[in-house]
């Protein structure tokens, strides 16, 4: 199990660095080969050539490839200096630069969007899971009735509407029309009861979408465990259907749901960004469209980052849930 | 059949007309266990564990055992679907134990292989036609009458309809597919067919077809047959001779007859003896020998005789030292210290 | 699913009493609707059987034997893809019907008065609990009063009658730690934690290795002895049948066509598939046959079941019958006290077939 444990750190060490280097690789490398200028981007286009130089300097920019990755990682483990040689500003240790734009410091301000980001996915996620799951096992249970029908065909439509339609349709109805809903992100420290009220709205939403998967994969899964030798087996024992499907049905259906849980979750995290979007929320797929559309790229590269570990993070947590799950993982 | 003279010395060896088509010496396949941080090896399944035997043309050899013992994997490395640890396979006299992709391809139109289950060994969106024709299409073949023609031909040696040809194996029961995998075993005209388990997958009364037609190919086309099978009375009606394996070893050879008459290792015996006829008079008549316990693990299997912990005949001495595959003077292969019946077969080693 | 079952039940006469002996079927149908047409699985099936004693169904893939067990479990409504199976006939219990029972009133019988061993004990064992869990479970669902640790005690007590080694230490394993053969020792321990009086087996040896085989067959034996229960033996293998049991029941086509004692029954053969069946083995107990005798053609389907007699497509002396074989539904008749054959060969022209034409080739 220790030596599972350190194998998969390992692994997610690697994978990071992998991550780090490709995107550096590009974000770096592309305005290189196209021909503009990181140093350009980042003063802006009155700077005379002796500030562009100043500024190549302090970034670093006039060094190799190569050492510029190491000391990029280096800001990530220990931080690091940028020195003009007249001034020295200190970045301490996750330094991810400074953003080109504000020259605001990269790593608090994803802090600040990881909050909103967190809190949308993480009320969506339990939204999505419980009713998911719930419709997919009722709808599993009463195959080929008119419930079932229905559900299904509601979440059909629940997988096929993009967020932005389903978003749009219900700003209008429910902040603009009914005026239920407030539609501004406040922070859950802030005020909670308004946090509450201003996510409900994208949180159902957002739910929807993922819902409906979830609803057709457990419905499909229990189906498939449900004609399992050892549910057959569990009913032969005289057990009452309850704990056939409660306990030996939801176990099995539930290992997939898992993974997937596992993986959805660590890419939203990674950034809602249609959600974010639509809701005009100032979250860290918000932040990756607008770096991107102004090459701000300390930024991007921040966000890549960042969403990448997630995803990492909910891949290494879904394989030890897995384990804990199927005893037959334990020895890998 | 013998085996030490005739290979080391091959060019102007004696015209023997039991030369083997098959000879395979010293046979290892170990599957590595890899464990800790950098995937060490710690250890290995040691699925095949060094055997000799060999086949004859126009004979059939059957190898039986349980479970586990390895003869599934000894038939994917003669076939070489698998590549062997250690050992050397010889086809007609030529060393094939490490050939490459291209150097087995001519020798894929001689060994051929009959799986055990036919649902999955077909590709379920290819016609029969189309698989009984891929040999041809493989080797680039080219027929007298046109691949068609000889797909149809060969349908109907193996009893199925030639307006099979345009079906798919969905339409088929298992017995008719196996038939359709038997039909494109045969496609090249092999000379030899390996067949893992070709009839275990199969209704009682659909498997003695199948048997039959095994039967009547092997008298029509000469070929000659290594039949991989745990059910001991199958491989009695089908095989000349019969090697029985445990735990990665062959521990007995003979031929049919005095194999299945007196056998010589305990677990040969053993075997034989669980085997459920069905006749109830005789249930209370006949001695059983019940093993106890599993087949032991091939990761570690025990020292010396690796039937010993099971054996109720076992001693000191077949926990320090491995019995040798012996030949007796009846042309039995034994490898046991205490072998039984040798009364009966008047063995003189 | 339990409607269905109310509404078929009362479609099914209510005349007959009970009977005396143990477990009696009566008329058994189990058909399953499907897209391709009504799958009659079980079509009329009777017979009985008394407390220790063993009963051997034998039957081909598709002869319906396994979902004959699955009906009497009550287990039967389960397993298909469209719609509830339509399933009538009686099935008595020491006194009590239950195919028109309560569903609930038969989930309390299963696993207590009657238990199941399958085929598969990798795939009918659940991966993610314990066997000692499932078993305990099983104790637990008909011994509500019983403490966790008297359960435990139980399932110990269980795993070491069955000859498993360590039973206080491979309580707690996980079924894909166990070899087969202890697998199914597992599985019969938990079949017969609550002393069930009927054991259904449905090829409870097909998974395994001879030898492990021979294990499993004694320890059922011995199991039958001690408990004294009556056990019902599904299997395809003639072999294992004559190992265990005292009745054979040879089913064909969902309809039994041969029954008697197993000494008869295996002595004279009196129906054709039966013939074949013992044709079809190579048989070690025996000098060899030069060639198998197959039976011709291929198991029926159970949608288009043949008409008259089902098995006449296979049969090679369906001519003998005057045309009744393809125009009529042979019945059970006793050939000879207590053995029953389903066929319109007369008998004297079976005898003499069997006596000149099979028995010499068996």
């Amino acid at each position: 199990m220790l030596v599972y444990f350190t194998r998969r750190l390992i692994n997610v060490v690697a994978m990071l660095l992998v991550v780090s280097a490709v995107t550096f690789g590009i974000f770096f490398m592309v305005p290189k080969l196209t021909g503009s200028d990181p140093a350009l981007l980042y003063v802006g286009k009155i700077a005379d050539k002796v500030a562009i130089e100043g500024i190549r300097h302090k970034m670093g920019l006039d060094k190799s490839i190569i050492e510029q990755y190491f000391l990029f990682l280096k800001g990530l483990f220990v931080g690091r200096d940028y020195s003009t040689g007249v001034d020295v500003t200190h970045c301490s240790a996750p330094c991810f630069g400074y953003s080109f734009k504000t020259e605001q410091e990269v790593w608090p301000l994803l802090l600040d969007r990881l909050g909103v980001t967190a809190s949308l996915a993480a009320g969506a996620a339990v939204l999505w899971l419980v009713f998911g799951t719930a419709t997919g096992v009722v709808s599993a249970l009463k195959r080929r009735t008119l419930l079932d029908r229905f559900t299904m065909t509601t979440a059909l439509a629940g997988v096929s509407l993009p967020i932005y339609f389903t978003g749009m349709i219900s700003i209008a109805i429910f902040v603009h029309q009914l005026g239920w809903f407030p539609n501004n992100y406040v922070a859950l420290t802030t005020d909670p009861v308004a946090w509450f009220q201003n996510l409900a709205l994208p949180w159902i939403t957002l739910a929807f979408l993922y819902a409906a998967t979830y609803a057709r994969l457990t419905r499909a899964t229990l189906l498939e465990v449900l004609g399992e030798d050892y549910i057959r087996t569990a009913r032969a024992k005289g057990l009452g259907e309850r704990t056939v499907i409660g306990k030996h049905a939801m176990r099995s259906t539930l290992t997939p749901i898992l993974t997937v849980f596992g993986m959805d979750l660590g890419g939203l995290i990674g950034g809602a960004v249609l959600t974010e979007t639509t809701y005009n929320f100032r979250g860290l797929g918000y932040e990756a469209v607008a770096a991107i559309s102004s090459s701000d790229l300390p930024v991007i590269m921040g966000v890549t980052m960042f969403a990448g570990f997630f995803i990492i993070l909910a891949n290494l947590l879904v394989d030890v849930l897995y384990a804990v799950v199927d005893p037959r993982v334990r020895l890998a | 059949m013998t085996d030490s003279q005739t290979a080391t010395i091959p060019a102007p060896a004696p015209a023997s007309d039991r030369e083997p088509l098959l000879k395979v010496t010293g046979l290892t396949k170990h599957f590595p266990i890899t464990k800790g941080l950098f995937g060490r090896k710690t250890g290995a399944v040691r699925a095949v564990d060094g055997i000799d035997f060999t086949v004859n043309a126009g004979e059939t050899l059957g190898v039986v055992g349980e479970s586990g013992c390895g003869k599934s994997t000894m038939g994917r490395l003669v076939t070489r679907l698998a590549e062997p640890t250690g050992g050397t396979i010889e086809f007609e006299g030529k060393d094939i134990t490490h050939l490459g992709v291209s150097g087995m391809r001519p020798l894929r139109r001689d060994i051929q292989m009959i799986f055990q289950d036919p649902y999955s060994s077909l590709n379920p969106r290819q016609t029969v036609g189309t698989i009984v024709g891929a040999p041809f299409k493989l080797q680039k073949v080219q027929t007298e009458h046109g691949t068609k023609r000889a797909v149809q031909d060969l349908l109907e040696l193996c009893g199925l309809s030639p307006e099979h040809y345009n079906r798919y194996p969905h339409e088929f029961s298992g017995g008719q597919r196996q038939r359709i995998g038997i039909a494109r075993a045969l496609a090249l005209k092999p000379k030899m067919i390996v067949a893992d388990e070709p009839v275990s997958a199969l209704d009682v009364s659909i498997q003695a077809q199948v048997v039959n037609l095994l039967d009547d190919l092997q008298k029509e086309l000469g070929l000659t047959y290594l039949i991989i099978a745990h059910d001991l009375s199958v491989v009695r009606h089908v095989s000349d001779r019969v090697a029985v394996m445990y735990l990665g070893k062959i521990v007995e050879i003979a031929d049919r007859d005095s194999l299945y008459k007196a056998p010589l290792h305990p677990y040969t015996t053993a075997l034989m003896s669980a085997v459920p006829t069905p006749d109830p008079k005789r249930k209370e008549a006949r001695e059983r020998i019940l093993l106890t316990g599993d087949v032991p693990s091939p990761i570690n299997p025990p020292s010396g005789c690796r039937f010993r912990t099971r054996c109720w005949k076992a001693q000191d001495i077949c926990a320090s030292q491995e019995p040798p595959l012996e030949l007796l003077k009846t042309g039995h292969q034994v490898a046991c210290h205490f072998p039984e019946n040798i009364g009966t077969e008047n063995a003189a080693k | 699913m339990s409607k269905t079952q109310n509404t078929t039940s009362a479609l099914t006469a209510p005349s007959a009493e009970a009977p005396e002996g143990f477990l009696t079927v009566r008329d058994l149908r189990c058909h399953f609707p499907t897209d391709d047409g009504l799958v009659k699985s079980v079509d009329g099936l009777n017979f009985s059987l008394e407390k220790g004693k063993t009963l051997g169904i034998v039957g081909e893939s598709g002869s319906g034997k396994s979902v004959t067990s699955l009906s009497i479990m009550g287990l039967h409504r389960m397993g298909t893809k469209r719609g509830a199976p339509r399933i009538s006939g009686e099935v008595w219990l020491d006194g009590e019907e239950l195919i028109g029972a309560d569903p609930d009133r038969v989930r309390q019988l299963r696993g207590q008065k009657m238990a199941m061993i399958f085929q598969d004990p990798l795939t009918a064992m659940h991966p993610y609990y314990s066997v000692g869990q499932q078993i305990i479970e099983g104790y637990r669902a008909h011994h509500p009063g019983a403490s966790k640790k008297e359960a435990r005690t139980r399932a110990i007590e269980m795993l070491d009658r069955v000859g498993i080694p360590q039973p206080d230490k491979r309580v707690d394993g996980y079924p894909h730690e166990f070899s087969g053969g202890m697998r199914q020792r597992a599985m019969i321990a938990m079949a017969l934690v609550n002393d069930p009086s009927l054991l259904i087996a449905d090829e409870p040896t097909t998974a395994l290795d001879v030898t492990v085989q021979a294990q499993i067959l004694d320890l059922i034996r011995d199991l039958q002895k001690e408990f004294g229960s009556a056990v019902i033996i599904i299997t395809h293998d003639l072999g294992v049948v004559a190992e265990l049991a005292d009745d054979i029941l040879v089913m064909y086509g969902g309809k039994c066509i041969e029954k008697g004692p197993a000494a008869t029954l295996f002595e004279s053969p009196e129906h054709p598939y039966t013939w074949g069946l013992l044709g079809s083995m190579p048989r070690l107990d025996r000098e060899l046959q030069e060639r198998l005798i197959p039976v011709k053609g291929t198991p029926p389907s159970l949608i288009n079941v043949p008409s008259g007699c089902a098995f006449h497509p296979r049969c090679p002396y369906a001519d003998l019958t005057g045309g009744r074989s393809t125009s009529e539904v042979p019945v059970l008749a006793e050939a000879s006290p207590k053995h029953h054959a389903a066929c319109h060969i007369p008998a004297a022209d079976r005898h003499r077939i069997f006596t000149d034409e099979i028995a010499p080739r068996l």
